[in-house]
């Protein structure tokens, strides 16, 4: 199954610079609400960028416009490493399209409903249903998926029984296949323990750099970011600053959106 | 037909003798094709929350019916399998577009559904009787024709399921995430809910208005209490489905009670054991 492929678009331009994803002036309108204005940032590939912002600030919407879910103003365009850049979205560069793995804020299974890991991974990956039996082939395929995020003691684990880490992982790993070009998460430490949080965290600087990804996670856990991110953007409706986390967690426009007097902040 | 009846000859009933009791026979082989229908949909069913959707369906094949006898169509059942897809591809859409909880959707469609079918149905002071075997349903009276037509819908939603389950399963789960993945929602879930309103509304006349929702909620309710993973939910919730219809026929044959009421009450109890059997665990 391929991922996601971005309906309208044109062919934007043909430079041939580095790998990157670069929004320009993207806005979105939803239900006569203006929910994000004029975003603009680029993000290059094997880079972390965290998106911080306040509840309400439209992190959610943002990562869904880049999924293509969302109609929106503006241009959104990747460049593949040496290849021109185009629009996402453009269905004449069929074959340069990006993957975009999309791990979506921790979604909450039904404890009761009887699909494990196994079940849930082959049923996004491969078209032969899964109320029949796994072949031993497929489970091997599951497994080593799983094990790029070294979940696969998970494989027969109910999913209603996931801790909040766990989960994450399953999704990644899922995220993970095929290997997108870019890796979209949606709050992936939010219900994750301080443990978890860090293993995940670490698996994401293993992953981009192994597999040349770009990373953009919206995050409300600030005390990660100067560690991991390589950039942050402030957004509330529209992009307050971008740049290293030091400088944005230090700005006024930080302090300022997050009512925050002075000193050090670590809202968790 | 004939290869049924000299099947049922070698069991040692009074009613499987060559040449009796064919209505009996009939009953048998339309639950052997109706449960495992059931058994099949109501995994999905009971996993995306749909079975006060599946209620309301009944009631708008209810009000199908009804519009289709006040305009004098031969048989109403083609109005109301019309009127329920029209119905469950509305109710997709306005899920859709509004930000009413599913649940509400459901209540308001329903009840005007009903109102509308009892309102016409005795419009000009008609009597309501002649509806009353819909609301309790006669397995006993089903024919070789409508049960090839069963058969050919078992056939479409097992084609359903081939193709589509996996898709249907992850968008039922979360559809941003399946959505990412290039799935169409929408149009999966659409499906999925007409082939609801066909089922529901093709056996209504066979298992009765009142009763039909539990064979959507109770077969996989029941396997889910004990199955470990999707495969054994199947498994379970078809078994079970088939086994209870299979014994609620017969309950019925004996007792003299209604078939779509004694399924119902025998996978009540399968369900009950079930629950048990999961908290012993």
């Amino acid at each position: 199954m391929t991922m996601r492929k971005i309906k309208h678009g044109r062919l934007v331009s043909g430079r041939t610079d580095a790998c990157r994803l670069k929004l320009t002036g993207v806005s979105v309108h939803l239900n006569d609400e203006q929910i994000l204005s004029d975003v603009s940032f680029q993000l290059n590939c094997g880079e972390i960028m965290a998106l911080i912002g306040p509840n309400g600030a439209g992190k959610s919407t943002l990562l869904r416009t880049i999924l293509g879910q969302l109609p929106y103003s503006g241009t959104i365009t990747f460049s593949p490493a040496g290849a021109p850049a185009f629009r996402l979205g453009d269905p004449t560069a069929k074959s340069t399209r990006p993957l975009v793995g999309y791990v979506p804020q921790s979604p909450t299974f039904d404890r009761g409903d009887p699909v494990t890991v196994l079940d849930f991974f082959t049923a996004a990956t491969c078209r032969r249903p899964v109320w029949l039996p796994v072949t031993k082939a497929l489970r091997t395929k599951a497994e080593a998926c799983l094990s790029r995020v070294h979940a696969q003691d998970l494989l027969d684990k109910p999913m209603g029984a996931l801790s909040g880490g766990q989960l994450q992982r399953v999704l990644l790993a899922l995220a993970l296949e095929p290997v997108p070009h870019i890796l979209l998460l949606d709050e992936p430490l939010s219900g994750v323990d301080a443990e978890g949080e860090q293993q995940l965290m670490d698996m994401l600087d293993e992953l981009r750099t192994q597999y040349d990804l770009s990373i953009f996670l919206s995050t409300h856990d600030f005390a990660t970011l100067e560690r991991y991110a390589d950039q942050v953007v402030l957004l509330d409706r529209q992009v307050l600053r971008t740049g290293p986390a030091a400088d944005v967690l230090s700005s006024a426009e930080f302090y300022h959106t997050f009512h925050l007097s002075s000193g050090k902040e670590g809202e968790r | 037909m004939e290869l049924w009846y000299r099947l049922l000859s070698v069991l040692p009933f009074e009613w499987a003798q060559p040449g009796q009791m064919l209505f009996m026979k009939h009953a048998l082989l339309a639950v052997l094709v109706i449960s495992p229908l059931f058994g099949l949909l109501s995994t999905m069913v009971v996993r995306s929350r749909m079975s006060f959707f599946s209620d309301a369906l009944g009631h708008s094949a209810f009000t199908g019916m009804a519009v289709g006898a006040l305009c004098g169509i031969g048989d109403p059942t083609w109005a109301a399998v019309l009127f329920a897809l029209f119905f469950s591809v509305l109710f997709n859409v306005v899920r859709r577009k509004t930000a009413l909880a599913s649940d509400t959707v459901i209540g308001v469609f329903a009840s005007t559904a009903m109102a509308l079918g009892i309102f016409l149905s005795t419009l000009g002071g008609r009597s309501f009787t002649k509806f009353n075997s819909l609301l309790i349903g006669d397995i006993l009276s089903v024919t070789p024709g409508q049960i090839g037509l069963l058969a050919l819908i078992l056939l479409l939603v097992l084609v359903f399921w081939a193709v589509g389950f996996n898709r249907l399963m992850l968008s039922t789960v979360h559809p941003a995430l399946a959505d990412s993945r290039g799935i169409r929602v929408f149009w999966l879930e659409t499906v999925f809910s007409a082939l609801i309103a066909v089922v529901v509304t093709l056996s209504m006349t066979w298992v009765g208005l009142l009763v039909i929702n539990s064979l959507l909620v109770l077969p996989a309710a029941a396997g889910r209490n004990v199955a470990r993973n999707t495969a054994q939910y199947h498994l379970l919730s078809v078994a079970g489905a088939v086994v209870c219809g299979i014994g609620g026929v017969m309950v019925s044959y004996y007792l003299g009670s209604s078939a779509g009421a004694s399924i119902t009450l025998l996978l009540s109890v399968c369900f009950l054991a079930a629950s048990l059997l999961r908290r012993k665990s």
